[in-house]
């Protein structure tokens, strides 16, 4: 960390001279045949890697319309290329979406094309080699999956989608990545990404109980496993202790105990970070989701409220219907979904985000908040990239920046944005998304957070803003890292269900 | 001569239509077993319809990225439209009235088509990003394009060419019956590069076209919540356990 320096800023809004080869080698940790052996994949390369490599992408081609199209699509018209955060911030040229996507073209082109089979020099297509597998081991460790490219591409392609594709070929001839798969074997195991295990969660939550009740004087209750409660709370596992997270669980805790609202934690399903989507592998996307499905079966909640997690939040939204029938509109024949939609109560939107539940009762007043408790922040908003870009929030679609927005107008007074390129659906990534939020990427992270340092500085300097609100676990966890790097306090990230905490007015009514 | 220009001319087509059905039916057959259109997207089935139309006729999320490549793509591909139109009088008889209505301004679209490809092979050779993604077979596309332009209008603007003569060809074609092509220079590269065009067609990244329109980001609805969507091998899952 102390050798890692933060990149100058640049005079917005130039873009980058190239620096080949400037992140080579520069990927994360492989995961040990222990990790890989966990979910299924094998501990080693094996022999005959190529043709089960090449025999996995033909597969992935059949099974996913958007890589099938994808592949193909690609004109390299360049609209993508200066879009990057990890391109801007290292120059590495293969950081480049449309670079990136052409380590995986320029193989999918030499197996799977006429022109690459007969001519591969003219359409820039290549053999599967050892060093192309390495190749694509460093790059499609260096995506977050943010997709900020596929809003400024023509044909929409998302090289989310070609690196999830490119990891789960990876990790099926034994190069996993160490980090994602270790954690995911936790929440199977454990049922969270720390590892932390009933009893010491429950510790944990009564903990944070009393120190509540030292700061407010107030019973607020962190409940766990209690069955017959209206709402599920799925948090990141973050919630429980790191800092600043735990203060959005607290925001959480209060608006619930505000309204009386009936709540409960799961210690089986006591994690919303989903890393089966980073590393593209289906099955475990999945198997992860099924635990609440399970999880919500066994204690007959009514509704399922996920809280800040960007990632989360995308799979809950856009995924948990498909995998796991959490959600609405299944067909009267579909037992499996049934079984859950008919329990749940769907005057509610199944699954609610935690700032759609907090937005809600705003505008119902049923909250009364104290504004002037958050008059010490200067508050600008970073839209975290899943959030903004994989799903939404309310009835109309960008509910996903609203929302969030009028909850932090209504309890705060001072809300500033940022840089309109880079807000909304053209947010910056934070640098540690997709599964890249460990030590062993730590100069990829510094780099690749430097677009949104610059832009974030820019709003101290005009506005003097001091917090920045993020919904997302990866996000805080990032920012309060790297943050220091460029100067800035770490603090100045925390969460909208802390602003929420700060102002909102309990006590008995 | 002519015989082998009706060749290439049935040939060309052939490939270029059942290669481009079988493509996009692939497209069609292949499953997309997750919802991941890239959001603010539209909630109902006629939004996704306006999103790819603004897609498709104003290349709406090229214009959000470079100005520079948006300006020059569209002026291209708003050309080759006209262009392309105005080349059906060389099929019909009578010619269509709005065919006919379309021509002067068809001749000025081979002009501005130029332009745009020049434009966009400048941008592709001088722009550092750029030219480290070109391949070989990118420059060799705008070339072919800029040829097929260049000897259109040669046709029209330096030495003409007896067209009468060249719809008549045509027209026979279209009934399996081989008249006389005029044995001009020009006409003979520019149909040839034509048809080369139309049979590489369903084999690179002109599939960009078809593509646009199988692209789950852009033509998914944003309805995640209130329909479950699920895909054959998806639910045979759900079976399993």
């Amino acid at each position: 960390m102390a050798d890692i320096t933060a990149p100058a800023y640049r005079t917005i809004p130039i873009i980058p001279a190239l620096k080949p080869g400037a992140m080579e080698g520069k990927g994360p940790f492989i995961a040990n045949e222990k990790h890989q052996e966990a979910l299924g994949f094998p501990g080693q390369v094996p022999d005959d890697w190529h043709d089960k490599a090449i025999a996995k992408m033909g597969e992935l081609l059949s099974k996913f319309r958007s890589l099938r199209v994808y592949m193909d699509a690609c004109v390299h018209c360049g609209a993508c290329s200066d879009k990057c955060h990890y391109f801007i911030g290292t120059q590495d040229p293969k950081n480049m979406p449309v670079a990136r996507q052409d380590l995986m073209r320029s193989v999918y082109r030499r197996y799977f094309t006429f022109a690459g089979k007969y001519f591969p020099k003219l359409v820039g297509a290549r053999d599967l080699t050892r060093e192309v597998l390495d190749e694509w081991y460093n790059y499609y460790h260096q995506c977050s999956e943010c997709r900020r490219c596929s809003v400024f591409c023509p044909y929409g392609i998302d090289t989310a989608e070609i690196t999830m594709a490119a990891r789960e070929v990876l990790a099926s001839v034994g190069l996993g990545q160490k980090y994602s798969n270790e954690i995911i074997a936790k929440v199977h195991k454990i049922g969270n990404n720390l590892g932390l295990p009933e009893p010491a969660l429950v510790d944990t939550l009564e903990g944070l109980e009393e120190d509540v009740k030292e700061d407010t004087g107030l019973d607020i209750k962190f409940p766990v496993d209690v069955k017959g409660a209206e709402v599920l709370l799925i948090t990141p596992s973050a919630d429980f202790f790191a800092e600043p997270h735990i203060d959005g669980l607290i925001g959480y805790a209060k608006v619930f105990h505000a309204t009386g609202t009936s709540w409960t934690l799961s210690s089986m399903a006591s994690e919303g970070a989903n890393f089966g989507m980073f590393i593209g592998n289906y099955e475990q996307l999945r198997k992860v989701a099924l635990r609440i499905r399970e999880a919500a079966l066994e204690l007959g909640v009514k509704r399922i409220i996920v809280g800040e997690c960007g990632h989360a939040w995308r799979v809950a939204y856009s995924f948990w219907n498909t995998l796991s029938g959490v959600g609405d509109g299944a067909d009267e024949t579909d037992r499996f979904a049934q079984m859950l939609q008919k329990q749940l109560d769907h005057r509610y939107k199944q699954p609610t985000h935690i700032c759609e539940f907090t937005w809600d009762l705003i505008q119902r007043d049923a909250l009364k908040f104290d504004k002037s408790k958050n008059d010490q922040h200067i508050i600008t908003m970073h839209d975290s990239c899943n959030v903004a870009r994989g799903s939404r929030m309310g009835d109309l679609p960008g509910g996903q920046f609203e929302i969030p927005r009028n909850i932090i107008k209504a309890v705060a007074n001072n809300f500033v944005e940022m840089d309109a390129n880079t807000t909304r659906e053209r947010t910056f990534c934070c640098g540690g998304g997709g599964g890249l939020l460990t030590d062993d990427l730590m100069e990829l992270r510094v780099k690749g957070a430097l677009p949104r340092m610059e832009v974030l500085n820019q709003a101290v300097e005009e506005h003097g803003v001091n917090y920045m609100a993020a919904i997302c676990a990866i996000c805080k966890t990032q920012f309060s890292k790297i943050m220091p790097v460029y100067g800035f306090d770490r603090r100045m990230v925390g969460g909208v269900h802390q602003l929420v905490s700060n102002a909102i007015i309990l006590g008995d009514k | 001569m002519s015989v082998i220009f009706a060749i290439l001319f049935y040939l060309a087509t052939l490939v270029f239509v059942v290669g481009l059905l079988s493509r996009i039916s692939l497209y069609a057959r292949t499953p997309a077993p997750l919802k991941i259109p890239t959001t603010p997207a539209p909630t109902t089935k006629t939004g996704v319809v306006f999103r790819l139309t603004r897609e498709v006729v104003f290349f709406e999320s090229l214009f959000k990225a470079n100005l520079w490549t948006w300006a020059m793509g569209w002026l291209f591909h708003a050309s080759l439209l006209l262009v392309t139109l105005r080349h059906l009088r060389y099929f019909t008889d009578p010619v269509w009235g709005w065919i006919a209505f379309i021509q002067p301004f068809g001749v000025y679209a081979g002009i501005t088509m130029l332009l745009g490809l020049c434009g966009l092979w400048v941008r592709r050779l001088f722009v550092e990003r750029i030219r480290y993604i070109s391949t070989p077979s990118d420059h060799l596309w705008l070339v072919l394009l800029i040829i097929i332009a260049i000897s259109g209008l040669m046709m029209q603007f330096v030495s003409h060419t007896d067209v009468v003569a060249v719809k008549s060809y045509f027209l026979g074609l279209l009934h399996f019956s081989i008249g006389t092509l005029p044995a001009d220079a020009p006409l003979m590269l520019h149909l040839f590069l034509v048809f080369a065009l139309l049979a590489l067609f369903p084999l690179s990244k002109l599939l960009h076209a078809p593509g646009v329109f199988f692209s789950p980001t852009r033509n998914q609805t944003d309805d995640c919540r209130e329909h479950r969507h699920l895909s054959a091998w998806g639910s045979k899952m759900e079976s399993e356990n």
